[in-house]
């Protein structure tokens, strides 16, 4: 298990530890004017590195000038449609990912055998790099819709199966016997038990992979040249005159988009799981 | 049953047991290859060729250079080892950074949580979404490429750090500050083998990213690489050319992955001894 169990321990930033650490001592509004202090601050030095105009302001625009930029897209309908398509895309291949992987994780993290066979070829085919598919999904797919979801589906799978397979593995083996005694029958245990107990994992998984692809969708949608999304905004702007502003500008929202999500997915995590931080502490 | 029998049946049992654990370990993946090769014969698209002739096509790509140059051909060291080296290169300035940063600002609170919304936000930039301002800044050498891997790979590395430094044993600290053990001796015997297990996660995680970044890096304003070899092959339509170049992105960074296991595990050894149980 040890190859598999890397992905389990990668849970995006560190919110669980602070949660284990320091329980209420911070109230909410205090958490919040951190954040917003911290982000200003941020702020006030780009603003300042980019006022020393090392680069000609063409090239790289003051911090303000971008943030500005940003609040004129945000009103903007037609790069909203661009944002619109991108999280379509993102939130199918997401799901497709999820559809795929959590069976499989299951299956293979119940049977030894399953895993033995399997391990190889996952091992294998996981370093492939999404975007080097880009290539032979452009061929096979075109550069809509269809070839966005199946390299985020693709890229997606990985630490939803790694961690599936971990979550089931970790099972409480006396639970499993003891519930084998009472006669439960072998679905029962896996819906009763082996997921209930699977679940943060699992979650966990979809945590990461919904990171990774929303960073794999943008990044398709620039270097395939997709018809629509954040990432065709990108490279239309780059490439008509570059307007660094404009591309900054979209760099900028896919990151607060992406950080939202990564913080949302966390908030819920430690809603719906919190138990499990606050039960056995994780090792 | 005499014992000649009975040791030739023992003899018969473990090589028995040996192509079983073979068959279990391997059987699907050759399975999985000869089902792709029939299937690829016999539908004969030109999107998927069969693995014999990727093979035979590798073969001729990369290995048939001369023998003083141990039959590695012109394509290894233009487009194959550069983009390894920019790759490692881009990781280590990456470990480099992250680490140190992330223990400086990991070994305070408040200053963790003040820069945590930043971080967050700079890692879910898309690394392709910033190649326009890199072309721009550094232009389209190698710096540029570097730096991009450098850029993209370094959150998990920080965010992990800071995270392993905060699970630093209070109690281990304040005794060796009563014992007046001086500052750099608590960071180097405390503080960095306490976050060691979270710091190799994190890199583990951005050496995978970097070899994703690498290509990223070569998809734009590029004319070497085994990024850019597979969108040529896709422009020219040589698709044999692009799942050579594919499968040799994965055989890279399976190997990548299994050598910086090998290393973790030679380093961290003390730790499972440390805690009595296996931490990966």
């Amino acid at each position: 298990m040890r190859e598999l169990s890397g992905a389990a321990e990668t849970g995006a930033g560190f919110g669980h530890s602070r949660l284990f650490a320091r329980p209420s001592l911070l109230s909410r509004a205090a958490i919040a004017l951190r954040v917003a202090v911290g982000v200003f601050i941020f702020f006030l030095i780009l603003e300042f590195v980019t006022r020393l105009e090392l680069v000609p302001p063409i090239y790289l625009p003051r911090a303000s000038t971008v943030v500005r930029r940003m609040m004129e897209l945000l009103h903007d309908p037609k790069f909203l449609s661009h944002v619109l398509a991108t999280l379509y895309a993102w939130a199918v291949g997401l799901g497709l990912a999820t559809l795929i992987s959590v069976p499989i994780g299951i299956l293979i993290g119940t049977s030894e055998l399953a895993y033995k066979m399997s391990s190889p070829v996952i091992e294998f085919m996981r370093p492939i790099p999404s975007v080097a598919l880009i290539p032979l999904g452009i061929l096979l797919w075109g550069q809509g819709f269809s070839m966005k979801v199946i390299l985020v589906a693709y890229a997606a799978t990985w630490p939803i199966l790694f961690n599936t397979v971990y979550g089931v593995h970790d099972v409480d083996p006396i639970t499993v016997q003891t519930a084998r005694c009472f006669g439960l029958k072998q679905s029962a245990i896996l819906r009763r038990i082996c997921l209930p107990s699977a679940a943060p994992f699992i979650f966990t998984g979809i945590r990461i992979s919904a990171s990774i692809g929303l960073i794999v969708v943008i990044g398709a949608e620039l270097l395939a040249s997709a018809d629509s999304g954040i990432g065709s905004y990108i490279l239309f702007v780059s490439s008509n005159g570059g307007q660094m502003d404009s591309v900054l500008a979209g760099a900028a929202i896919a990151g607060i988009i992406g950080a939202i999500i990564n913080s949302g997915l966390g908030l819920i995590d430690r809603r719906v799981f919190g138990w499990r931080y606050l039960g056995a502490p994780p090792s | 049953m005499s014992t000649e029998a009975m040791r030739l049946d023992r003899w018969d049992s473990r090589a028995f047991r040996v192509i079983q654990s073979f068959a279990v370990r391997y059987g699907l993946g050759i399975a999985l290859i000869i089902l792709w090769e029939f299937a690829a014969r016999k539908a004969g698209s030109i999107f998927f060729a069969p693995p014999s002739e990727i093979l035979h096509r590798a073969a001729t790509l990369w290995l048939s250079g001369k023998p003083q140059r141990l039959f590695l051909s012109d394509s290894v060291f233009q487009d194959v080892l550069p983009s390894i080296f920019r790759l490692l290169l881009g990781w280590a300035l990456a470990v480099l950074i992250g680490i140190p940063f992330g223990i400086l600002i990991g070994r305070s609170r408040n200053l963790s949580d003040l820069v945590n919304p930043s971080l967050q936000f700079l890692r879910a930039i898309p690394g392709p979404a910033l190649i326009p301002i890199f072309i721009i800044l550094l232009g389209t050498e190698s710096t540029m490429r570097v730096t991009l891997i450098a850029f993209g790979s370094v959150w998990p590395i920080l965010l992990n750090t800071i995270e392993g430094t905060h699970t630093v044993d209070p109690v281990q600290l304040e005794t060796a500050r009563a014992f007046q053990i001086p500052r750099h001796a608590r960071l180097w015997r405390i503080v960095l083998p306490a976050a060691m297990p979270k710091i190799f996660a994190g890199m583990r995680v951005s050496l995978a990213l970097a070899v994703i970044l690498m290509v990223v890096s070569e998809l734009v304003a590029s004319t070497s690489g085994i990024g850019y070899r597979i969108q040529n092959a896709q422009i020219m339509f040589l698709l044999t050319d692009m799942w050579c170049g594919i499968i040799l992105l994965a055989l890279i960074g399976y190997t990548l992955n299994l050598l910086f296991l090998k290393f973790e595990r030679h380093v961290s050894a003390w730790h499972r001894g440390a805690r009595g149980q296996t931490t990966t």
